[in-house]
């Protein structure tokens, strides 16, 4: 690496804002996680209610969205939403593209919620329910006061990876023309191909400072939640 | 219904208050699909005109099938690489020497914090202008680099927990009858490791098929590419994406039914059980 390599390197962030790149993926994240987090809620509950034409309704719409690949998805909710059906989430014609992208990432990870909840369910021995009736609890109290609370800390770690996933699987917005890191990357790299290491470095580099910690945190918080057995 | 944590075996009346609330459940999820399609309708979008392309041989031998038999190979060609690359990652994880665990470590853990997309748009740049292959084979090339890396370092991953996860009477019991700590790992714990690895490889697989449709990104002329060139050939883009969806779908969903199978099979052959953790340091994911 010599003085001019590394000169022409950081000129190149005079020209591109890469921390504003950085800054929608974050944005894509955090408001298609927090639909997901709902949506996916709503399907855990349906998937382990005794209801069996609602768990066949959760069971089928995981099944289906898991095994599909996000990029179609996403291709779908541009090209086929609002190419061919006409649905526009917002007037203005970038917006519009950042809420659809944001559609499609909730509504494929909101499965990976789905079954991180019900992981986390299944980390609860039925000697706890058990328990709960023998001590005289009806259903609600024993849902509330122990089957619950142990369930929500048994998925901390599986809703770590969720997130995590979808904090990478955000890059895969390009794919719905949304200006985020990975078309930012691909510019750059078009326009000075000579310093393409560097480039991917930056952004690699990006993403291990944004993962890394969440890893950490949700790693050690589902330690010191986890209920010992 | 199997006892479920939550809930007790239902007595007559509960049955009876449940059948009430199943049949207005499945009113309802009926009348949103019912809704959906209603909508699609005014559309025109249930036009035999868009959908009867899919029952003509031409679509599935021009289109679909060259895009699947792409989709195919790339994943065929990772998988392979990713399982070469995860056992000497994994083996490095677990060599005798601490430099060696940290440099794999440092890989892996690089290599699953970054998305899958940004490899591949760097690898297909990349290639193309070193002009060492054929420009025909860069996207290929790229995407399968690109899913290697990951997946080889989640194959570390799983490597290193299968073999932490063995009793530890297992090593001991090597050691015992005399065998080096190198040759208890490769004839007693990784072997076992491996065939406790088997259902979260195959759930792997998945992943990895699933990925390769990030290659349209790059122009690689996979299943998503080929479904996306003749829907908007034909005016039926959404018909062509739900086909292509299916065929994904049934693909990965006969190999998420051979992982539930090698999981209750392979119980009996080894002692030990893996998964991969969530990307931290080394000290310490995607489904």
């Amino acid at each position: 690496m010599d003085e001019g390599y590394l000169d022409q390197f950081v000129s190149l962030f005079d020209e591109f804002d890469v921390l504003a790149a950085f800054w929608v993926n974050i944005q894509l994240t955090l408001y298609a996680g927090v639909i997901a987090l709902v949506v996916g809620t709503v399907l855990a509950v349906m998937r382990i209610s005794p209801v069996p034409s609602l768990r066949w309704a959760g069971t089928t719409y995981v099944t289906l969205l898991r095994n599909t690949p996000l990029t179609i998805i996403i291709v779908f909710c541009v090209l086929g939403l609002w190419g061919q059906l006409g649905i526009t989430l917002s007037s203005d014609f970038q917006t519009n593209f950042f809420r659809l992208a944001v559609l499609g990432l909730a509504a494929y990870h909101a499965a990976f919620v789905c079954e991180a909840l019900r992981s986390g369910v299944n980390t609860v021995p039925v000697g706890q329910s058990e328990a709960a009736r023998a001590i005289g609890l009806g259903f609600w109290p024993a849902a509330r006061l122990i089957i619950l609370p142990q369930a929500f800390r048994g998925a901390v770690a599986p809703l770590g990876n969720v997130l995590i996933a979808l904090i990478k699987n955000s890059t895969v917005a390009a794919a719905g023309s949304v200006a985020e890191t990975s078309g930012l990357m691909r510019t750059m790299i078009e326009f000075r191909p000579d310093v393409i290491f560097a480039i991917f470095l930056t952004f690699a580099l990006g993403y291990v400072i944004i993962v890394v910690p969440v890893g950490i945190a949700t790693t050690s918080l589902s330690r010191r939640l986890a209920v010992a057995r | 219904m199997t006892q479920s944590v939550l809930f007790d075996v239902p007595g007559p009346r509960t049955r009876r208050r449940m059948m009430v609330v199943n049949i207005v459940a499945a009113v309802v999820v009926a009348g949103i699909g019912a809704w959906v399609l209603v909508l699609l309708d005014r559309k025109g979008q249930l036009d035999a005109a868009l959908w009867r392309p899919f029952l003509q041989p031409g679509t599935w031998t021009d289109y679909l099938l060259p895009g699947l038999r792409d989709t195919l190979r790339a994943a065929g060609l990772a998988i392979v690489a990713s399982a070469v690359l995860g056992l000497v990652l994994g083996l490095g994880r677990l060599s005798g020497s601490r430099v060696v665990r940290w440099l794999a470590g440092t890989v892996v853990e690089f290599f699953r914090a970054v998305p899958v997309l940004l490899m591949m748009i760097f690898f297909y740049a990349g290639i193309s202008q070193l002009r060492v292959v054929e420009p025909r084979d860069v996207p290929l090339l790229a995407v399968v680099l690109g899913l290697t890396l990951y997946n080889g370092s989640v194959f570390a991953e799983l490597v290193r927990s299968g073999v932490h996860n063995l009793p530890r009477g297992q090593r001991e019991a090597a050691l015992a009858v005399g065998l080096r700590p190198a040759q208890s790992l490769r004839i007693v714990e990784i072997p076992q490791a491996l065939i406790a690895m088997l259902p979260a490889i195959a759930s792997q697989l998945v992943v990895i098929l699933k990925d390769t449709a990030l290659g349209a990104i790059i122009t690689y002329p996979e299943l998503l590419d080929a479904a996306r060139r003749f829907g908007s050939g034909n005016g039926n883009i959404l018909q062509a994406l739900l086909v292509a969806a299916v065929v994904f779908i049934v693909i990965n969903y006969a190999l998420t039914a051979l992982a539930e199978r090698l999981a209750s099979r392979v119980g009996r052959l080894t002692a030990g059980t893996a998964k991969a953790e969530a990307p931290a340091l080394a000290a310490t994911i995607d489904q």
